[in-house]
């Protein structure tokens, strides 16, 4: 049933838990630094059983699907837009090659007094977080659409609105959907950022909250809930990608 | 004018490209300035106490950069990137090298490093400050785990990517493993290695700001750190601007290098067809 | 049938690209004339660089005369493909995204035809290139000469009166020409239509033309135009008849000197 390369990756995963169990038991780590990752899956089951717990990861799961969505839309619209402005999107690449080296959250503060005191501010992170992907990715589909592809539709008369729906779209779509998993990606780390530095509530904010009063446990185990949905639903979008790409044999 | 609807894809591209530099660089100064009006116009309509102006703005981080203090933090922050640089590209590229050209490991180790890409990094702070302390090593260490990965992975993909005829005629020319990888491998996957280096470089230079942030007493991320906490709007915009000004200059460098790599690949692969 | 009358007519067409910047205008094409007859298979061979695709453009509406007038069935082609005629392009144009019955539908649903007619018109014409058994597949499940007969199935379809061919089998190996070729020729009695074929290969033209136009270096201008006298029914058998050596050398004759000016001037 599972493949080769699953089999040795989930052998090495656990392997690498064990490793980690041990040294944790064996007392080669110090309890202050690492727990071991029975105690984290020990944590984890305590904060999901927790009321308070539970609303912190919703909450932060509810800003990330708005700013998710919000980045898929404006940022399919942009690039689009930018790929009818090839001038334009040429003067603009340096600037989109570069925007992951700002820290947006430095502007939270100023989200703030925009959005006012809630949870507008933590999607406004997510989302400038994550547009710039969606963009980069809708432009890169576009213009992969392949010339013979193009002339076929021009021969074809098709209107413009055919065009785009049953040519561009359809064409574009590997990469649409590269597009939207990374708007997945960004839209938690940015909310999750601006929750871990200046926020009541919200996941990243309970992992800084139980950090600063030393309760490691707790700690570790909402960062191992944290790793499990982001990395469960990357993995999930990477398999359809994967297999997006595939049935279009790689083109 | 005849012909100026006339536009055709016939006529190569690429001749013509060398007589467009200074029209794009009139391009690249129009966009500025566009920015910067719609800039001054938010600033109008939010108000300076949310959002300074770009004058305003440009005179703090001239008063920033005056400031004696300024060029120790800026000293502190550029040795702390630039290592954090040349372990997280060294190091993603000889991993990149090995997993891409050991396929069952690529196989294995692809979707754990994808996971691991979408991870929030920052809120494995705690566990980094725990093992590294307080100081330098923390936030080089912030920096590698956040550049790192994307060059892995564009290493590896841009490696197994190679055609393999190439390494047929390596083996026929009876390389050692160490040749090949340097004579072959690197040269060959260099188009998308660049590519990597270019998000790696970016995104090593948010994690050491986010490292300084949270885990130092200098360097401009804690300036940046400081200003927010004390709502000095002024003070982030200018240091903001300086981080964009300097990630956007460095990016256009290995811009045009990527584009030329990229572009003689093309040309290449298009000659053979 | 009345093979002598003349369906797509060519008088003085010259195509020049415009100066870009600091460039020199390029004089691509012509000036040419061309009378096609309605149902023959003409070729067209010549040296690489000579504005072969460029005249298969101008054809098809994809692109403007600078100079010249061309005609299809007494209409004026200016810039919009006309009715009737169907194009198939060197790139593999099948879309990735659809399967291979869904890709000869394409151009039928886009006109609005009902399910039932597209079916009618689609199982025979896949039949007719060798996919009736591959119709749920994928293109990229199916080999490079699969995926270009399905092109050539999705423009058949759409019944063209004029079918313009520009390199089809390019990127095939020798054998597999061959064969398609055969299979061309069986589509072109089948349907009636003209055949444009648009070629680098001399072989290629020689087998499975009516005539064939010689055209010249850059700017490329007719220098030749040959008539093979094969029969109606023939397939790729006739190689081995001498007649078809004489055709081959005169092509190579004619094309020898331009070649080698292409060469050096390229």
């Amino acid at each position: 049933m599972m493949t080769r390369p699953g089999k040795l990756r989930w052998a090495l995963i656990i392997a690498a838990l064990a490793l980690l169990e041990g040294a944790c038991r064996l007392g080669f780590v110090s309890r202050q630094t690492i727990i071991a990752p029975t105690a984290m899956a020990a944590g984890a089951w305590q904060a999901l059983g927790s009321a308070e717990m539970r609303g912190h990861i919703l909450i932060t799961l509810a800003s990330v699907a708005q700013s998710i969505g919000l980045a898929i839309v404006v940022g399919f619209a942009v690039g689009a837009a930018l790929y009818r402005l090839p001038r334009l999107r040429r003067t603009l690449d340096p600037f989109l090659a570069s925007y992951y080296a700002v820290p947006a959250f430095v502007f939270y503060p100023v989200f703030i007094v925009l959005f006012g005191l809630n949870r507008w501010p933590l999607v406004a992170i997510g989302f400038v977080f994550a547009v710039t992907a969606v963009i980069i990715n809708t432009l890169d589909g576009l213009s992969r659409v392949p010339r013979g592809v193009r002339r076929t539709a021009a021969v074809m008369k098709l209107t413009p609105l055919q065009h785009i729906f049953f040519i561009m779209l359809p064409a574009a779509a590997p990469w649409l959907f590269t597009g939207a998993k990374f708007a997945v990606v960004y839209s938690f780390i940015g909310v999750i950022a601006g929750e871990f530095v200046l926020s009541g509530a919200g996941l990243g904010h309970a992992i800084a909250f139980a950090y600063n009063s030393f309760d490691n446990e707790t700690m570790y185990g909402l960062m191992l809930l944290l790793f499990l949905i982001v990395g469960g639903i990357n993995m999930q979008l990477w398999i359809w990608e994967q297999r997006l790409y595939a049935r279009r044999g790689g083109y | 004018m005849p012909g100026a609807v006339d536009i055709d894809p016939a006529v190569p591209a690429a001749e013509h490209a060398r007589s467009r530099g200074w029209s794009a660089l009139a391009d690249t100064v129009l966009l500025i300035t566009g920015m910067l009006i719609v800039w001054q116009v938010a600033t109008l309509i939010i108000g300076h106490e949310v959002l300074t102006s770009p004058l305003e703005t440009a005179r703090r981080l001239s008063a920033i950069m005056a400031d004696p203090d300024f060029p120790a933090h800026a000293w502190e922050t550029g040795r702390a990137f630039g290592t954090a640089l040349i372990i997280a590209l060294a190091g993603g590229l000889t991993i990149g090298v090995a997993l891409g050209a050991h396929r069952l490991s690529g196989q294995v180790a692809a979707p754990i490093l994808v996971a691991l890409y979408s991870i929030p990094k920052i809120t494995l702070y705690p566990v980094i400050l725990l093992l590294f302390g307080l100081g330098i090593s923390a936030k080089i260490a912030f920096g590698v785990i956040h550049g790192i990965i994307p060059v892995i992975i564009f290493t590896m993909n841009g490696v197994r990517n190679i055609n393999g005829v190439y390494f047929r005629a390596a083996r026929a020319m009876r390389l050692s493993g160490m040749q090949t990888a340097s004579n072959i491998i690197v040269p060959a996957a260099l188009p998308e290695i660049v590519s990597g280096f270019r998000i790696g470089f970016s995104l090593t230079l948010l994690g050491t700001l986010i490292g300084e942030m949270f885990a130092s007493q200098r360097g401009i991320g804690y300036m940046l750190v400081k200003a927010m906490e004390t709502n000095d709007v002024a003070t982030v915009m200018a240091l903001a601007l300086f981080l964009i000004v300097l990630a956007t200059a460095a990016s256009s460098v290995l811009l045009v290098i990527d584009r030329r790599l990229h572009q003689s690949v093309i040309a290449q692969s298009g000659d053979s067809q | 049938m009345n093979t002598s009358s003349v369906q797509l007519c060519l008088r003085g067409v010259t195509r020049v690209f415009p100066a870009v910047e600091q460039q020199k205008p390029l004089h691509a094409l012509g000036p040419l004339d061309l009378d096609l007859r309605r149902g023959e298979f003409f070729s067209v061979v010549g040296p690489s660089g000579c504005g072969k695709s460029t005249l298969l453009d101008l054809v098809a509406g994809l692109a403007r005369p600078t100079a010249g007038t061309i005609t299809f069935e007494g209409r004026p082609v200016a810039g919009e493909v006309p009715d009737g005629i169907g194009v198939v392009f060197q790139e593999d144009a099948s879309f990735p995204w659809l399967s291979v019955y869904d890709n000869a539908a394409f151009a039928l649903r886009r006109a609005g035809m009902a399910e039932k007619d597209i079916r009618e018109r689609v199982d025979p014409t896949l039949a007719a290139v060798g996919l009736q058994s591959f119709a749920g597949a994928y293109p990229a499940q199916l080999s490079g000469g699969m995926r270009q007969r399905l092109c050539i199935a999705r423009t058949l379809v759409t019944r063209p009166r004029l079918l313009l061919l520009d390199e089809p089998f390019g990127a095939l190996d020798q054998q597999t020409r061959l064969l398609m070729g055969d299979e061309l020729l069986d589509l072109w009695r089948l349907t009636d239509a003209t055949v444009f074929l648009i070629t680098h290969s001399l072989d290629e033209a020689a087998l499975l033309s009516d005539r064939i136009g010689v055209m010249s270096a850059r700017p490329g201008v007719f220098i030749d135009l040959v008539d093979t006298a094969w029969p109606r029914e023939r397939d790729s058998r006739i190689v081995s008849d001498p007649a078809f050596g004489r055709v081959t050398g005169r092509l190579w004759e004619m094309l020898r000197g331009q070649s080698l000016k292409a060469l050096a001037g390229g």
